[in-house]
């Protein structure tokens, strides 16, 4: 077990390395950061200054290492608009949009797993035909349409949840919450839903492919020819089996809704880190640009590992080690 | 039929409606099993073995269907029960055993686990006493060192030690009846004899009854009181083995035996006879066998045979009914 999360953690280590390498190259080749700072009354010779402060005329190699070396302890620079740290920024911004995210995932998952596995039980069932149509809707629904859709009815029309907005936060050594006042969970709903939509309809459906596929199998067979309930075989057997394929598609989907969280945030204004980075872009703010490339790498690689962990618990095949310390026959 | 059957299955009928029509997988089968008997099921592939058997244990997958006749079990009917009253049934009072062991466990749960849901689904046993009787089991399926094996997962087993896990299975609250479909296929040539003698000494001690369908005419030889043999979903013949291996009356059973050459020479599988078994969707008119019978009569193509008795065996062939009609 040890081996194999430190063989996992050198791989993460590797890819956060390009990760770095590619927001480090955006710094040196996309405008000119001594531009973006100063005004065009500036001297030469006060440009030059600048450049040296910032380290800007030391060799690519050093540079690179004091980039990394600051990404590392939460280092990003100065934004260049904002003229504030970046990680004064991120961690402002940062509840906001991880909070979005977790309670989307979480709803997906509680609301499509179940969902799947009704769907994959009752193949013929009224029900589990609603639950497909509607899911193809939730499919090919844009998110902006339906985030729209959800305020016009929701906001609007009936005025039961605020349109924009975290509503009432309270601060948590430094985590600005929404999760804790009424306020701040009626904001909540509605970005969650329409961020969580389509993971929910991608989550059903694989739930219920993979339960139509391990229900053909022997060992479901078996299960039944040795009269076990069919709560025991549904749930205990079956679903436990289509658990693989759920976790990996549910870590990648956790990382593209922090990823795709810009959306959402565009609709609701909803203050989060993806909002930031759309503003970041419109003004060419590349250490915002690049702290964001950075975060997300971050958390998806934190996610895949998570992800790998899971198997090794859910999966005895995978736990090598101790089959082979056992022996065959 | 000496005493009370343990299972008969009367006129049994088992249809799969499909977009062409109505197929018959088993068409009107009757036979019976007595308590502690083996009775061997042997028919080319498509034959109508599993579909028997899944009947009997109440598993036909839809949209399979048993279309028409009865089983019963010691009496009573079980083929018309509903789903929970049959669940109990199966594992308690019929065990299944199916063809590939690599496939029959559940990869996630360990040996032990399996046994002890099992246990604990028909008895009343608190887990350290269905945990204790795990261990004995595997250590009665001939699984060395239990206590250590009886946490591993299937994965750490080897295709032999597997087989002999979902014996331990099939058998671990002693039901009557066993429906063991080609138990040995899936395995290596060299352990399938051992398979099949654990699978019958364990089924002598219990006094288990088994239906053990298999290709292999040897493994029947060997192991089987009564035999079976099934042709396009009906029964050609069955009867005592002795009988139907030495004397075969039915002119496919006579092909099939003239590919046995005796027991201790090669594996005694089922060889050609000309020509293919029908497929389910053009059975011939008559005698589903005259495409490929040397003996055939008119009457072979017109009507289609019913069993007859001739000594103790019953046979479904014209020929055999003239003789009956003269004697
Ligand atoms: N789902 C199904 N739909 C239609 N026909 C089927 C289905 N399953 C099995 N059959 C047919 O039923 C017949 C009997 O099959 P089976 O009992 O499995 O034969 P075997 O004697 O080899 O065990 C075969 O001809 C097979 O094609
Ligand atoms: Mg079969």
């Amino acid at each position: 077990m040890l081996a194999f999360i430190i063989r996992r953690m050198i791989q993460s280590v590797v890819v956060m390395f390009f990760v770095a390498l590619l927001a480090f190259a955006m710094f040196r080749f996309v405008g000119d950061p001594v531009h973006q700072m100063v005004g065009i009354e500036t001297s030469l010779e006060e440009r030059e200054e600048l450049r040296v402060k910032l380290g800007l005329r030391d060799p690519i190699i050093v540079q690179f290492g004091r980039f990394v070396g600051n990404a590392a302890t939460l280092d990003f620079g100065i934004s260049y608009q904002h003229q504030r740290p970046v990680s004064e920024m991120i961690k402002e911004r940062m509840p906001a949009t991880l909070e979005l995210s977790l309670i989307s995932a979480l709803f997906s998952l509680l609301v499509g797993v179940p969902m799947g596995v009704y769907t994959g039980l009752h193949r013929q069932g009224v029900l589990s035909k609603v639950f497909m149509t509607a899911s193809l809707i939730g499919i090919s629904l844009p998110t902006f349409l339906i985030g729209i859709l959800l305020i016009y009815v929701f906001a609007v029309i009936l005025g039961w949840l605020p349109s924009f907005g975290r509503g009432v936060v309270v601060d948590l050594g430094g985590w600005r919450t929404g999760l804790l006042t009424t306020e701040g969970l009626k904001a909540l709903i509605m970005p969650a839903i329409t961020l969580g939509l389509f993971q929910l309809t991608l989550i059903m459906r694989l739930v219920r492919a993979e339960m139509l596929e391990v229900l053909r199998t022997d060992y479901i067979k078996f299960a039944r020819a040795r009269g076990l309930t069919n709560r025991a075989v549904n749930f205990g057997h079956a679903l436990k089996n289509t658990l693989v394929p759920v976790i990996t598609i549910t870590g990648l989907q956790l990382g593209s809704i922090i990823a795709f969280a810009i959306i959402t945030e565009t609709v609701f204004q909803w203050p989060g880190m993806g909002l930031m980075f759309l503003q970041a872009i419109q003004n060419v703010d590349i250490p915002i640009m690049a702290a964001y490339l950075i975060m997300i790498a971050f958390f998806f690689v934190a996610i895949n590992l998570v992800v790998d962990m899971l198997y090794y618990v859910v999966d005895p095949r995978l736990r090598v080690d101790a089959s082979k310390a056992h022996g065959h026959g | 039929m000496a005493g009370n059957p343990l299972l008969e299955v009367r006129n049994l009928r088992v249809e799969f409606p499909t977009r062409r029509g109505i197929l018959t997988a088993v068409d009107d089968i009757s036979l019976h099993i007595d308590p502690g008997e083996v009775l061997g099921v042997v028919g080319e592939s498509g034959a109508g073995k599993s579909m028997t058997g899944a009947a009997i244990i109440g598993l036909l997958e839809p949209p399979g269907r048993i279309a028409d006749g009865e089983i019963l079990l010691e009496g009573r009917r079980i083929d018309n029960l509903p789903y929970e009253q049959m669940r109990r049934i199966r594992g308690r009072e019929i065990g299944a055993i199916f063809q590939d062991p690599l496939t029959s466990l559940n990869p996630l749960y360990s040996v032990g686990e399996q046994l002890v849901e099992t246990i604990q689904t028909h008895t009343d046993m608190s887990h350290s006493q269905a945990l204790a009787r795990a261990i004995e089991l595997l250590a009665e399926v001939g699984i060395p060192a239990p206590e250590r094996r009886v946490e591993h997962y299937p994965h750490q087993f080897s295709g032999g030690m597997r087989q002999r896990v979902v014996i331990a299975l099939a058998l671990c609250v002693n039901p009557k009846l066993i429906i063991a479909d080609e138990p040995t296929t899936a395995l290596d040539v060299s352990i399938q004899a051992q398979i099949i003698a654990l699978l019958k000494r364990l089924c002598r001690e219990h006094g288990t009854a088994v239906m053990l369908v298999t290709h292999d005419m040897g493994v029947i030889a060997e192991t089987a009181d009564r035999v079976a043999v099934m042709y396009a979903g009906r029964i050609a013949e069955i009867g005592p083995v002795r009988q139907v291996i030495q004397n075969p009356k039915h002119p496919y059973t006579v092909g099939l035996m003239g590919s046995i050459p005796s027991i201790d020479q090669g594996d005694g599988r089922l060889t050609q006879i000309e020509g293919a078994m029908p497929r389910l969707t053009a059975i011939p008119q008559g005698c589903a066998f005259n495409p490929r019978c040397t003996l055939t009569m008119d009457r072979c193509f017109r009507e289609r045979p019913d069993l007859v008795q001739v000594e103790e065996t019953r046979v479904s062939c014209w020929h055999h009914d003239k003789e009956l009609a003269h004697a």
